[in-house]
């Protein structure tokens, strides 16, 4: 029963995401002002920066959703970019190196982690981690995609730590005794044979954090500045899909076209996440299937 | 193991009957209530004014019952618009549309009561030499025409916009009187709340940022001339109360023509007499001068 609610929840949310967002691409009051072709077709200007604007209050409302796409980008690939490579190590550590009590240290310590509010993560981050990190790098900007990025990689660790560590214990022993049998030391099963065989799992980890990254709001509306800035600088301040939302629902007019830009904003998000977290929870279970069924 | 599921199961799903049937109680004891307690919503700036106001008058007149809630300008008049609340709290004059829209429903005018004063600062980190700028420089350096320190009388720096979000009425009001409508340069970083503002300008040199008036380490409020000709004005009280100090705002209560309510009626004419205008001294806002202060209590009478 309980089961049967949270689907009627998630399918009732959705159905009204999509019917807020819906004017968008029938309205033709709305659609004067915010349709799709104002989301990516490029204004006039003499930059990148003026031709891909997000200025929702002005007396002529510009709505590309270029900079904002990507912000989240930026903030995305910096947060994967720190969060997998410790996470997958840590993982592999866990799974094939240490000891069982050294296992039972670290294990929960990664999953408190993730157990951090985000609202503390991003306090942290624009309080302590913006100063840390502008003067270590020389910045411009406190408030950054790299800032942000950090935080939000606190956030992904603990996702992509223990879906990789679960694939890796999921590699069945017996390929570990047979390469160990072969006179392959420790470190060249680890890598050599159970890395690659667990690699489906861990992909499925990454792809879920890049699920947790893109639908992630409070790290962000915290600690990455949210301008509007169209660049590929990642030393610039961005603004995401996700904390655009929350910035601005709050006071936007009922029925406006800037309500319904924000809907279709959320409705895509949903299916961004929607999708990449399905894909990864379909390999996670085929790996699981193909590997109980015996190599 | 199955078992032991089995029971959280049928746990939760009590507790979730339970919590059913209190949200449906609560609701249906609604409507008795609604006819005793008024209630005022909008801006963010002007809830905690609200609460004190509010508490106040309480206190004064037992047996009434005000609820003050937030969630900004355009929500409070959203709610007065759609009926769901007696007053509303707006930081920001009343768009002619939404006046409009007022009239068509209720058939009857929108009242606007100011109810106080708000200076906005602006403010730079403490060791910027730079002690005041005009209204145009101002407007310059937020569009984004200015972009170094040097270009105002400072060093040779790059300057780093710190703003609003733009749901803010602060945001709202500093675009339209300081920028004249203008857009914000796309650099002008958005922070939630003027702490945050204060707190990101304490701690970078090259900043600028706006907000309420409010003093905190590290930051430098900044002397504002209307134009190149008149003099600089500090954001005091007698500054702001006068109209000297160039950015300073009134703050509003809006209500569908005299409310039906007869304490909403009886509050708002409190809140008008020197006894709640000493209120809002202790919030941190400036009352209304004396002399405003009589005429819109004169016009309020005269509804």
């Amino acid at each position: 029963m309980l089961s049967l609610t949270a689907i009627a929840t998630i399918l009732l949310i959705f159905i009204f995401i999509f019917r807020e967002a819906l004017p968008i691409l029938t309205d033709p009051e709305i659609q004067k002002e915010a349709s799709v072709r104002h989301f990516f077709h490029p204004m006039e200007g003499s930059d990148a920066a003026s031709r891909y604007m997000w200025q929702p209050i002005a007396l002529v409302p510009k709505y590309s959703l270029i900079p904002l796409i990507l912000g989240t980008l930026k903030t995305t690939l910096v947060a994967l970019l720190i969060a997998a490579p410790l996470a997958i190590a840590a993982a592999l550590y866990t799974s094939e190196f240490a000891p069982p009590r050294m296992r039972e240290l670290i294990k929960p310590a990664v999953e408190l982690l993730a157990g951090l509010p985000s609202v503390v993560l991003g306090f942290f981050a624009l309080i302590v981690l913006a100063t840390w990190i502008q003067r270590l790098l020389g910045l411009e900007t406190r408030l950054n995609a790299i800032t942000a990025g950090t935080a939000l990689a606190l956030a992904l660790i603990p996702i992509i730590y223990t879906v990789s560590e679960d694939a890796l214990n999921a590699v069945p022993q017996s390929l570990r005794e047979a390469s160990l049998s072969l006179g392959a030391t420790r470190w060249q099963t680890a890598v050599h044979v159970v890395l690659p065989a667990a690699l489906p799992g861990i992909f499925a980890s990454l792809v879920l954090g890049f699920g947790r990254a893109v639908g992630e709001t409070m790290i962000v509306l915290m600690a990455s500045g949210n301008a509007a800035i169209t660049s590929l600088r990642f030393t610039d301040s961005v603004r995401t899909l996700a904390a655009t939302i929350a910035a601005e629902l709050g006071e936007v007019v009922f029925g406006s076209p800037h309500y319904h830009v924000l809907f279709f904003i959320g409705a895509l998000l949903f299916v961004v996440t929607f999708t990449v977290n399905s894909i990864g929870i379909y390999i996670i279970h085929r790996v699981q299937r193909r590997l109980q069924g015996g190599i | 193991m199955r078992s032991r599921l089995r029971r959280v199961q049928r746990a939760s799903s009590l507790i979730l009957a339970l919590s059913l049937a209190l949200v449906s109680a609560c609701s249906s004891r609604a409507p008795s209530e609604r006819a005793r307690a008024v209630t005022i919503k909008g801006s963010d700036t002007m809830v905690i004014l609200g609460q004190r106001f509010a508490e106040v008058y309480m206190q004064k007149h037992s047996g009434t019952v005000i609820q003050v809630t937030g969630g900004g300008s355009g929500t409070g008049i959203a709610a007065l618009i759609n009926g769901t609340t007696d007053i509303a709290q707006s930081s920001r004059p009343i768009k002619s549309s939404e006046a409009e829209q007022v009239k068509a429903k209720f058939g009857v005018e929108v009242i606007e009561t100011p109810v106080a004063l708000d200076g906005l600062a602006v403010y730079v980190h403490s060791s910027n030499p730079v002690n005041e700028l005009s209204l145009a420089q101002l407007k310059a350096i937020y569009t984004g025409r200015i972009t170094n320190w040097k270009d105002v009388g400072g060093p040779d720096l790059p300057i780093v916009l710190y703003s609003r979000e733009n749901n803010s009425g602060t945001y709202v009001y500093f675009k339209e009187h300081v920028l004249e409508n203008v857009d914000f340069a796309p650099t002008a970083q958005t922070l939630p709340g003027t702490a945050a503002v204060i707190n990101a300008v304490a701690k970078d040199p090259k900043a600028i940022g706006y907000g309420g008036i409010a003093y905190g380490e590290g930051i430098k409020t900044l002397r504002i001339k209307r134009d190149e000709a008149s003099p600089a004005v500090a954001p005091t009280w007698e500054n702001v109360a006068s109209g000297r100090y160039p950015i300073s705002r009134e703050l509003y209560f809006y209500t569908v023509g005299k409310p039906s309510h007869p304490v909403a009626r009886d509050f708002i004419r409190w809140v008008l007499s020197p006894e709640g205008q000493a209120v809002v001294k202790d919030v941190g806002y400036y009352p209304l001068p004396e002399e405003r202060r009589r005429e819109i209590a004169r016009r309020w009478e005269a509804r």
